[in-house]
């Protein structure tokens, strides 16, 4: 009896194995960024109601992750479009050229504002770069300019206008692109404003670096996970604390969450959609032109991105809690996306 | 063993020592220490699981409805099928939204700025047309009728009115008041200092504003670099301007998004306040003020939302409009059917769990397929025929650290095995299953082996004597009556399959999928990796989401094991 059922699943399986493998693939299927998901979906979703096609598989798999399976080669088995909260490396663009996927569209399709808060029981607080960067380094230049492990306990050690709090902040842990993100816009930025830091850039730029990147490990950065949601149900309890996390997270919550002033700038939709607060990243879609045409819909999806009903500030994107571009250079864009313009390699870094 | 010696103890008639008699005080002791200790530990469980268990279903229930807007949707057969053929095609592409829209101007008329009439149309959800369409679809011959349809409004509409559904009163008016209209402002008069609590109580908020700023003055103004007096500098500034408002007594305000929202309403009308004097305040219509003129005493109210318009989601504008729809008996609280028949969505009113749930089911259909027939064989092979040398000793030790792998390094070999060398379909549940069946199958074997072992010798020796084959014995007789104990450990397994995330994230299946799955070769994601996706969320009303889909899982579960428990009193054997 149980050798019979054994034998028919085998051949069930193999049945089914062969079914899948020989379907021609008639769905658009996406990979990337967990930053750009929310965007990219509610896309797809689109898509697929307006009846352009079925709705796009969208998996969420971190933006290196999805360049590694976006430049794994061309054919129905790779994903057709890859979303990145940074631009594509260089090597990466290499990669791709050695597996054979040449031609690669990208699209800017928006901004993400990183935004530092805290709740709004809390004191009131506005930030510099500098004062960003002191707060969170592991080492920091001390009295006579040479790095030492961070002395600074609370917010008024760095400044006495600051409120007399602990240092709290939580944040992304260094596997998500926020926390990379959050290293070159804030950490780099800071480093670069302070005197002794600027002087230490100049004499040995790789211990500078090496400045920026790590983060203090004695308790005052706290590494809270990749969910932005379980940081602001923390920042809610601890009205002391600050959070870092994407601009939309922000948006969702101002009844109980005020964005810090960095810079004199507040995270808030004009600033950052204009580019005058510093604390932006921009998001990326990436096509892979030779799959036009060849898996049906792709053309069209790309079309939808960019068209104003999504991507313009009265669009669904920006509902969705996406920053958008300022029009001149999304219709630029748009044009771009439609003509499907490659990358030649030259422009990456 | 010491019940059946203390009372021998007892009964004996020579006394017992006292050291005796010491020690066995210590041993009771010792027993009611444990007892307690026992106790506790059960009672702190208990109540860690009720107040979990509370905690999800607080949140998860109220997913489960939803408010629904009742319209008097005109189906205008010029918008629904122009061509008048009754094509269902057409019928199915027709703009269903534009009519919902329509039908909730009806409700609200009068409302001319573009910005409140853009207000007013994102009340409804993106998929407010679809009950429409479907009402068209079910009986073509409604087109050109007016009928009454419940549509879904959208998601942040439907937060407000969970947390606050009874709508807004206020404080009657006293005495009457001179509306002055021009287009959107509004200009109200009152005979008497009508609005002087009110005034008192903005003049309060600020005076307490200014304290904090000169706290706040007090801690800074110790330091002595450029930085701190420019701060000191600044905060006084603002805390004098504050304080002078503060001082002057009866003297009008402004009211900015900082401060409570104050309101005039009379009639249908709605006015907000943005300038407020004692007698006399000007502000913007939020619901048409009409022609203003006369308004009597008891007629008007003013109403308060407390909380500043820039620390809340839902602004005055849309307060105002659900509290009418409210008023008019418009809205309905109903069990929301779509979550139990929609797949995944962007916006939340639409998010439904079907889709995971049938992935979850094909998944798990491949997982059992795969895996009972051959952890049971395994096991019987193992267990009855195998001979008893180095090599079985290393599978077995084998099976037992497999069942110790991380589930995510069974999602790796997925990825190399199945996809990368089988070219399998991303996403599918086929994949899925098999790498669940692999994650669960040690599990199986264990648990087998064990019901196998438990079938008392004696049977299968009476089979053997009787002159049946070995494999005649252990099918007909051992197997038979292992089965309740095996069927316990697949269940068990399965449920630790249900709940896996890791495994399936490296193959694809922690994806966006609206569509619901047809088969094991179509794109699926599964319940828990659902709750995952919908948990990362930026929107609220996916929190509630959230919540409701644990609780459906928390659902599957239960019945998983309540089977398991049913199958094993149903069949078990005592010998």
């Amino acid at each position: 009896m149980g050798s019979k059922i054994l034998s028919v699943s085998v051949v069930a399986l193999a049945l089914a194995a062969g079914l899948g493998a020989a379907e021609a693939r008639d769905q658009i299927r996406i990979v990337g960024s967990s930053t750009v998901y929310p965007f990219t979906t509610a896309v797809a979703e689109a898509f697929g109601k307006a009846g352009m096609g079925k709705t796009p598989v969208v998996e969420s798999t971190g933006t290196g992750g999805g360049m590694k399976l976006f430049c794994a080669g061309v054919g129905e088995a790779h994903p057709d479009i890859t979303n990145a909260s940074r631009a594509m490396k260089k090597g990466e663009f290499d990669e791709c050229q050695k597996n054979g996927v040449k031609d690669i569209v990208e699209v800017k399709v928006g901004i993400d504002g990183l935004a530092l808060a805290h709740s709004k029981a809390g004191p009131k607080v506005a930030l510099t770069m500098e004062q960003v960067f002191l707060a969170l380094a592991e080492r920091v230049p001390g009295a006579d300019g040479k790095l030492v492990p961070n002395p600074y306990k609370n917010w008024s050690d760095i400044d006495k206008s600051l409120p007399n709090v602990k240092i709290e902040v939580l944040g992304p842990p260094p596997t998500s692109g926020t926390r990379d993100s959050f290293h070159e816009l804030f950490m780099e930025a800071g480093a670069k404003k302070n005197k002794a830091m600027a002087e230490l850039a100049k004499a040995d730029a790789k211990a500078f670096d090496k400045a920026w990147k790590s983060m203090r490990q004695d308790g005052a950065y706290i590494e809270a996970g990749e969910n932005d949601n379980v940081i602001v149900q923390k920042l809610e309890t601890n009205k002391n604390s600050f959070g870092i996390f994407g601009y939309s997270y922000l948006d969702e919550n101002t009844a109980k969450l005020a964005g810090v002033a960095i810079d004199g700038v507040v995270p808030e939709y004009d600033a950052i959609s204009s580019g005058k607060y510093k604390g932006a990243r921009p998001l990326f879609i990436y096509i892979k032109k030779q799959h036009v045409g060849i898996v049906p819909g792709i053309d069209k999806f790309v079309t939808e991105y960019v068209s104003s009903k999504a991507m313009s500030a009265d669009g669904y994107l920006a509902r969705k809690g996406l920053v958008t571009l300022p029009k001149a250079e999304a219709d630029k864009i748009a044009a771009n996306a439609k003509a499907m313009m490659t990358l030649t390699g030259a422009e990456l870094h | 063993m010491t019940d059946v010696a203390l009372p021998v103890s007892k009964n004996q008639s020579r006394p017992v020592s006292a050291a005796v008699g010491a020690r066995l005080k210590v041993r009771y002791r010792a027993e009611r220490r444990f007892r307690a200790y026992g106790l506790f530990a059960l009672l702190l469980t208990s109540v860690f699981v009720v107040a979990l268990l509370g905690d999800i279903l607080i949140r998860g229930v109220p997913a489960f409805w939803q408010h629904h807007l009742v319209l008097d949707v005109d189906l205008k057969a010029d918008v629904i099928d122009p061509s008048g053929k009754r094509e269902v095609e057409a019928l199915r592409t027709a703009d269903y939204n534009a009519l919902a829209q329509q039908a909730l101007q009806e409700v609200v008329p009068g409302i001319k700025g573009r910005q409140a009439r853009r207000t007013l149309s994102r009340l409804l959800s993106t998929g407010a047309g679809d009950p429409v369409r479907a009402a068209v679809l079910s009986d073509p011959t409604l087109i050109g009728t007016r009928q009454k349809i419940a549509v879904l409004i959208s998601a942040d509409a439907d937060l407000y009115l969970k947390a606050n559904g009874k709508g807004s009163g206020g404080t009657l008016g006293k005495g009457a008041l001179a509306a002055t209209v021009s287009g959107d402002d509004v200009a109200l008069a009152a005979g008497g200092p009508e609005f002087t609590a009110a005034l008192a109580e903005v003049k309060t908020i600020l005076a307490a504003r200014a304290r904090a700023l000169r706290a706040e003055i007090a801690r800074i103004s110790g330091g002595n670099s450029d930085a701190v007096k420019a701060r000191v500098a600044e905060l006084t500034g603002e805390a004098e301007k504050l304080e002078a408002r503060a001082g002057a007594k009866d003297q009008p305000e402004e009211l900015d998004g900082n401060m409570p929202s104050l309101l005039v309403g009379w009639g249908d009308a709605l006015v907000k306040i943005t300038r407020l004097g004692p007698d006399k305040v000007e502000g913007a219509a939020l619901l048409p003020a009409g022609d203003g003129g006369e308004i009597k005493a008891g007629d008007w109210s003013l109403r308060r939302y407390a909380t500043p318009e820039n620390a809340r989601k839902t602004t005055d504008q849309e307060i105002a409009f659900l509290d009418r729809l409210v008023g008019a008996g418009r809205i309905e609280n109903r069990f929301n059917f779509l979550f139990f028949k929609a797949g995944d969505s962007r916006e939340p009113e639409l998010a439904g769990i079907r889709g995971a749930l049938v992935g979850s089911f094909l998944t798990l259909l491949v997982t059992l397929v795969l895996c009972v027939p051959i952890g049971v064989m395994a096991a019987v092979y193992l267990e009855e025929f195998a001979p008893k040398n180095r090599l079985t000793d290393i599978i077995e030790v084998n099976i037992n650290n497999l069942a110790a792998v991380p589930s995510i390094v069974f999602g790796l070999l997925g990825l190399a095995v199945f996809l990368n060398f089988f070219n399998l379909p991303r996403s599918a549940p086929l994949v899925g299953g098999l790498v669940l069946a692999l994650l669960v199958l040690p599990t199986i074997i264990i648990a087998a082996r064990a019901a196998i072992k438990a079938v008392p010798p004696s049977i299968k020796e009476a089979a053997l004597g009787l002159g049946a084959s070995h494999q005649q014995a252990v099918f007909h007789h051992v197997l038979p009556l292992a089965m309740p104990g095996i069927m316990t450990g697949t269940i068990i397994g399965m449920a630790h399959a249900l709940g896996e995330t890791a495994p399936l994230l490296m193959i694809g299946m922690v994806a966006f999928i609206v569509d619901i799955p047809g088969g094991v070769t179509d794109a699926a994601t599964v319940m828990p990796v659902q709750i995952y996706l919908w948990s990362d969320l930026p929107e609220q009303a996916f929190k509630a989401k959230t919540a409701g889909a644990i609780v459906v899982l928390l659902g599957f579960l239960f019945a998983m094991n309540g089977a398991a428990i049913w199958l094993r009193k149903r069949f078990e054997r005592r010998w």
